[in-house]
């Protein structure tokens, strides 16, 4: 039974392409199949952090609008076969996407991969609410800053009155991704740690990725983290998260600060 | 300043774990009721209809929250001629 998984955030910037890329990946290499679907019409990234972008003929727009068909606009993804990218519309507006067509386009993804998941525009408007329409699951990605942890507040809200799941009296499964960690900071009393996150946002932990080089690296060479870096903290984080995903039950890992000889020798001093 | 607290700088996480949870629970409130106005406005407008013909976008429903008491306000702009439906007869 195919599932459907949003991931959003309300706030930009907090890594919503990265993680639908990494997921997305990390769910194919388990061996599922996948397709990442990009809902930020106008503003697509997905294809450049999937790299790619000099493949896309025809998107979603086209698909919704009855231009081309779903196979013609699939992109299968060079390193692994059963991932593949349905792209955004880079020249359109928002307004071109119809829940109708929207909901027609879920419903013929559904029927070819397991996974099917929706990469969230930033915002609360039309492509933001048409992500999560029809989603049976949410990734709400956070970063320990309050005003990305007041947005995924709102965007909670708004999972469980506006999706389809919620108008059917049913509960959508929640998960908080809390990404760009810093547990030396968290550690020091500088940044929210992850109880204080968790108690203020109350739904379950899927994740924890720490701020990580490797990441920014992944999006320069268009890669997902967990196929340019697989042994990294940050992949190994997307890794677990999408066995969780899959229904392991697997204990979160809250990263720990690595200290270096230096600060383990004056650490306690500054702390 | 001096050069123990130089030192020992204090830790924001706290105030910013503070500042969210009061200002997350009024948010919560008024979110919610812009969804109970959305169920209260959609109820109005389906008891009026039931006996006035009447235009669905001409039904206002406000509410306005007060430290001691809050008023719920309902503006409904009636025909001028009243189609009255269902009435006896």
């Amino acid at each position: 039974m195919a599932k459907v998984l949003v991931v959003t955030s309300g706030k930009g910037g907090v890594g919503k392409t990265t993680s639908t890329a990494a997921l997305g990946a990390a769910l194919a290499q388990n061996g599922a199949s996948v397709v990442v679907v990009d809902f930020d019409v106008g503003l697509r990234n997905l294809d450049l952090v999937m790299g790619a972008e000099r493949r896309v003929v025809y998107d979603l727009i086209n698909v919704v609008q009855g231009d081309a068909k779903l196979a013609q606009a699939l992109i299968r993804d060079k390193r692994l076969e059963n991932l593949s990218l349905l792209p955004a519309s880079q020249t359109r507006d928002k307004d071109a996407l119809t829940p109708e067509g929207v909901e027609r386009v879920i419903g013929e993804l559904k029927e070819k991969f397991d996974w099917v998941i929706c990469d969230s525009p930033a915002g609360i408007e039309k492509g933001a609410m048409l992500a999560m329409r029809h989603a049976d699951v949410a990734v709400v990605v956070t970063n320990p800053e309050v005003s990305s942890v007041r947005d995924s507040d709102r965007i909670i809200g708004m999972l469980d009155s506006k999706t389809a799941k919620a108008e059917r009296g049913e509960r959508i499964e929640k998960h908080l991704l809390l990404t760009r960690y810093d547990p030396g900071r968290a550690a020091r009393g500088e940044m929210l740690n992850v109880d204080d996150v968790l108690e203020i946002l109350s739904i379950p932990l899927l994740g924890i990725v720490p701020e990580s080089d490797e990441v920014l690296k992944a999006s320069n060479v268009g890669s997902p983290v967990t196929l340019s870096s697989p042994t990294g903290a940050a992949a190994r984080a997307y890794f677990d998260a999408a066995k969780r995903l899959a229904g392991e039950k697997i204990e979160v890992v809250v990263p720990m600060e690595r200290k270096g000889f230096i600060s383990r020798l004056f650490g306690r001093r500054v702390a | 300043m001096n050069l123990l607290s130089f030192f020992r700088k204090k830790p924001t996480a706290g105030v910013a774990r503070e500042r969210l949870q009061v200002l997350l629970a009024h948010e919560r409130i008024a979110t919610g009721h812009s969804e109970l106005l959305a169920k209260l406005q959609e109820e109005i407008i389906q008891v009026i209809a039931r006996h006035i013909a009447i235009d669905r976008e001409k039904v206002h429903v406000k509410l306005d929250r007060g430290l001691d008491t809050s008023t719920l306000e309902i503006d409904v702009d009636l025909p001028a001629i009243m189609p009255i439906m269902g009435a006896r007869g």
